[in-house]
């Protein structure tokens, strides 16, 4: 059975529609990365998906249940399924690193500050960092943000990773370093990943399967390799980054 | 002929124009409506964000002390100094003291304790809500399983209601001590007299009305202010156009709300 069904899902902002009804799968486990030109409607997907936002049309299913149909206290419960990491890692300025960590922890347990912390730091030497705990994030570089905000997307043990532009604005070898930590949490964790981004190189290494969003809709969904030799001009002009192709810079 | 055509497409834009902007100002309102009604509901529902409140009792009670002191004790010195060289025209010097009491509890307390912590804690919930909302953090809040509105919100509404109500209530007493020290140290009044002017024709009552004004503005800048800061739109200028407009929005509604309060406790 799917862990993430997105069904005929459409959502305008005004008069300007940015999903056309989206149609993706993602199995139990698998890697799925949604690659798509800025103002594609990638961000509003994902957003979708953990019930940021919720469709004006279609339907969401998470692991079985229908998230359209949930209030605030379902909705909570099923979010605790899911961590999420933000293109700008989205960390609370006011707390330090551990606390950030272990913010679902103080949330939703009765753990005592001194386990929450014990548990921050066993996460974060997870995604390699170590000796950072009462640093506060703006003493932090950008790549120590995100695997910070890694560590906090899984810290309740998460069962789903949603991943937003994951190395947007990271220098190349950070940008790879980040994507080994995706692959191997997912190896080490067994969890189900959305990833959305416009990073070729990061989309290949990341993912089990691609699917391509244009204008509102899915418009290829393959592997790496298949996603590679795709015979859309759409998606070959955007793999490969080229000007010239039906694809026009906004 | 040409003229005519002009006049009248000038009116229809003109009309239109506002149209839009009494449709958005309508809209806004109600949003505003919809978002006091989330933070009722929300501040009687568990779980109870306690050390979140005594934060903020701290950022927004605690910290403004200074500007209330400042602008209570200024204002009510220089009350007992205009008022003395009024009432100095017809021999009525000894009822300074009451002037100062009754404008300080009933009117200038509550009002300037409003404007000074609208704009000082108003400003500071905005900005902080408004910088949260363009960098993501009240979304990562909620993929956290954790509701925005009651983690940021209704800390910051019930700490700026409920703060107003002290600040006010220690505005009252600075401004009435100023007013006290000039009337009595700086000008000369007899003591007795001044006190017990300002005693007997101060009712409890008057301080009530104050207090009770004190509640609802606290109420008023905190909802403005989270409302503002929570709609952020467009990173950092959105950012200080929420301020400026959490500020400015609070302090208009203070003013209003003040004359429809002073009609309704008359």
């Amino acid at each position: 059975m799917a862990m993430i069904e997105v069904i005929n899902v459409h959502k305008s902002f005004g008069d300007l529609p940015v999903l056309r009804g989206v149609n993706l799968s993602v199995e139990k486990g698998e890697s799925m990365t949604v690659i798509g030109g800025s103002g594609s409607g990638k961000s509003v997907l994902i957003k979708h998906v953990i019930g940021l936002l919720h469709p004006d049309k279609g339907r969401i299913i998470i692991d079985g249940q229908v998230l359209n149909n949930l209030d605030e206290y379902g909705l909570n419960e099923l979010r605790k399924k899911f961590g999420m990491l933000f293109q700008m890692a989205a960390l609370f300025d006011s707390l330090s690193v551990w606390e950030n960590v272990g913010f679902s922890l103080k949330q939703h347990t009765k753990l005592s500050d001194r386990e929450i912390r014990k548990v921050a730091t066993e996460k974060l030497a997870l995604v390699g960092l170590k000796d950072v705990e009462d640093k506060m994030p703006a003493e932090l570089s950008g790549g120590m943000k995100k695997r910070v905000g890694l560590a906090r997307a899984i810290c309740m043990d998460a069962e789903i990773i949603l991943y937003d532009e994951p190395t947007t604005g990271l220098d190349p070898i950070t940008a790879d370093a980040i994507n080994d930590l995706i692959v191997d949490l997912r190896k080490k964790l067994g969890v189900t990943s959305v990833a959305i981004t416009h990073d070729m190189h990061s989309a290949y290494k990341i993912s089990d399967r691609i699917a391509m969003l244009y204008k509102g809709e899915i418009l290829e969904i393959g592997t790496p390799d298949q996603i590679r030799n795709t015979t859309s001009p759409i998606v070959h002009q955007f793999i490969t980054g080229s000007a010239v192709g039906p694809i026009t810079a906004e | 002929m040409a003229s005519v055509v002009e006049s009248r497409g000038f009116i229809n834009s003109w009309l239109e124009l506002l149209g839009r902007r009494v449709t958005l100002a309508i809209s806004h309102i109600g949003a505003v409506l919809v978002f006091s009604g989330q933070t009722l509901r929300w501040t009687l529902s568990r779980p109870f964000y306690v050390k979140n409140l005594l934060k903020q009792m701290e950022q927004i009670g605690f910290n403004s002390i200074p500007v209330v002191l400042t602008t209570a004790l200024s204002t009510g010195m220089v009350l007992a100094y205009q008022s003395y060289t009024g009432f100095k025209r017809f021999g009525a010097q000894t009822l300074i003291g009451t002037v100062v009491s009754l404008s300080m509890t009933r009117e200038l307390g509550p009002v300037l304790t409003g404007l000074m912590v609208a704009g000082r804690a108003g400003a500071s919930i905005a900005a902080e809500l408004g910088t949260m909302r363009v960098t993501e953090q009240i979304d990562a809040l909620s993929t956290l399983a954790t509701n925005p509105m009651k983690y940021l919100v209704v800390p910051r509404f019930l700490a700026s209601t409920f703060m107003m109500f002290f600040l006010t209530a220690l505005g009252m007493i600075i401004g009435i001590t100023g007013g006290y020290f000039v009337g009595v140290k700086v000008l000369g009044t007899n003591p007795v007299t001044y006190i017990n002017n300002s005693i007997n024709y101060t009712e409890v009552s008057d301080i009530w009305y104050g207090l009770i004004k004190s509640l609802v503005f606290g109420a008023v800048v905190g909802i403005i202010s989270c409302y503002k800061g929570f709609n952020t739109e467009g990173g950092a200028e959105g950012v200080g156009k929420a301020t400026t407009g959490a500020v400015v929005t609070s302090c208009m509604m203070i003013l209003i709300l003040d004359y429809f309060l002073s009609a309704m406790l008359w």
